[in-house]
């Protein structure tokens, strides 16, 4: 039996196979997207992200158990950051993730960035389809621990869970725009640490600040109290995704996502057709005059653009 | 079959999952050796102190490893490691598996015979695992 009548059977060592040619962009990776993507749009996707160290792998085994107990298979995209000397990378948050051999309702795979910025990897849009297509219902993406600027992944997933942690330093005033801006719900993980009812006022402050200036009228972002390590607070997590899953998958904000994919995938191919059409010779031409003042940057890049329609 | 063309060369880094058997709780050993590899360019899944064998093969399993290396220093190998080559036989895994840490000579031969591909002692120069690993882990190829 070939991979993918192996994975419409369950079989999580095919689906493990299979994710290996996705994530690295292979043939048989592409082709199986290709027969698949007809039949995803069925799992709830959620992002969730926030600075190295708040809890996001710990408290996605949280989740993971409440989705379980609730019947629910889940399905779990965790990324870390590749070394961008060495090329290799440490996948580490598969520790705090307790291993389930018995149960296929869990599947769990770690990714390096592999060069990709914003706190994804370069095959993350196609990794949630794969999933997607195997029947998990919820998908789970962890980013990168990031920065509030790292917006990337609330443009691939239904919605976006952002995680803060008390005491962290110069606190809330430094978290002026970006993330703050896009998360559906806002966590305090490490409740069980002093700080967190500050951090809780903080962010109910700004969520509703946002929501009476937002012109739409949209709710205010709830905020949530956790504790990951002992389970506080998870249930309660698990209702709001829920509960603001369902307005998540309303038409414009499939049509959100799906544009962001296209855009996405559209501007890698046209940076891996310009590398291929431009020669390195004229790459190494345009460099020179560029750095000596004869050209602009924009009108080399208009160049290497016109080789594609050569 | 699928009119789409296998890759037959590898073109992403060779991933390897190291875990850690048995009750004892120094993980220093395996974590310097996850750096190392990191450093020499692998994916290097760790997953941390304690490991069962069922553990070790789901972990195997679900992120597909090619390599599989056993860090083990409490000298219980020798109930351990006929339980984890079960596991993973039971579950068709075809990674290349290798142990590191205090083995005693005599034991070599039958660790090998279980399938271990190597066993790398205390001061084994990490040049020589990463030379290993990379002439020796699986290229495999599948039908969609
Ligand atoms: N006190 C306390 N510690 C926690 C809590 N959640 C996680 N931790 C601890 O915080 C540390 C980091 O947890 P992780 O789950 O690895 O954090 P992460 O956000 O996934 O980290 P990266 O993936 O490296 O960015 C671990 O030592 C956890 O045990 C919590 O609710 N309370
Ligand atoms: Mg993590």
């Amino acid at each position: 039996m070939g991979l993918l009548a192996r994975v419409g059977a369950g079989d999580l060592a095919a689906l493990a196979r299979l994710a290996t040619y996705v994530e690295n962009q292979e043939p048989l990776g592409l082709e199986a997207i290709e027969r698949l993507y007809a039949s995803t749009g069925r799992a709830l996707t959620i992002g969730l992200t926030g600075p190295p160290g708040a809890g996001k792998s710990t408290l996605i085994d949280g989740l993971i158990s409440t989705w379980r107990e609730r019947g629910l298979r889940v399905g779990v995209i965790a990324i870390d950051p590749t070394s961008p000397l060495s090329g290799g990378a440490t996948l580490g948050d598969r520790i705090r993730m307790r291993e389930r051999p018995d149960d296929a309702g869990v599947f769990v795979r770690s990714m390096a960035s592999r060069g990709r910025r914003g706190g994804l990897a370069p095959a993350t849009a196609a990794m949630i389809h794969l999933l997607d297509a195997a029947g998990f219902d919820r998908v789970l993406v962890e980013t990168v621990g990031v920065g509030q600027e790292e917006v990337e992944i609330t443009r691939f997933v239904h919605l976006t869970v952002l995680l803060q942690i008390p005491g962290s330093g110069d606190g809330i005033q430094a978290l002026k725009a970006g993330l703050l801006e896009l998360a559906d719900i806002y966590v305090v993980n490490k409740s069980d640490l002093p700080g967190a009812d500050l951090l809780a006022r903080e962010l109910s402050g700004i969520a509703a600040l946002s929501s009476s200036l937002d012109p739409k009228g949209e709710d205010a972002v709830p905020v949530v109290r956790v504790s990951a390590v002992n389970g506080d607070g998870i249930v309660n997590l698990v209702d709001a995704i829920e509960r603001i899953g369902v307005r998540r998958r309303d038409a414009s904000n499939l049509d959100r996502i799906a544009r962001a994919e296209l855009v996405a995938v559209m501007t890698e191919s046209i940076r891996t057709r310009v590398e291929a059409a431009t020669n390195r010779a004229d790459i190494d031409r345009l460099v020179r005059e560029v750095a000596d003042r004869r050209q602009t940057p924009r009108r080399a890049a208009e160049e290497m653009l016109a080789a594609l329609s050569r | 079959m699928s009119e789409s063309t296998q890759s037959t060369e590898r073109t992403a880094p060779i991933r390897v999952l190291i875990a850690k058997p048995g009750l004892d709780g120094h993980d220093r050993g395996a974590k310097v050796l996850v750096r190392a590899l990191r450093d020499a360019g692998f994916e290097v899944v760790y997953t941390g102190l304690f490991q069962t064998p069922e553990m070790i093969a789901n972990a195997a399993l679900q992120e597909d490893v090619d390599v599989i290396g056993l860090s083990i220093l409490s000298g219980a190998h020798q109930a351990l490691f006929p339980r984890i080559m079960d596991e993973l036989r039971a579950k068709s895994i075809k990674a290349l598996v290798v142990a590191g840490g205090t083995i005693p000579d005599e034991d070599v031969e039958p660790l090998k015979a279980l399938g271990v591909a190597a066993v790398f002692g205390p001061g084994t120069p990490f040049q020589a695992v990463i030379d290993f690993l990379h002439e020796n882990a699986p290229f495999r190829v599948d039908e969609l």
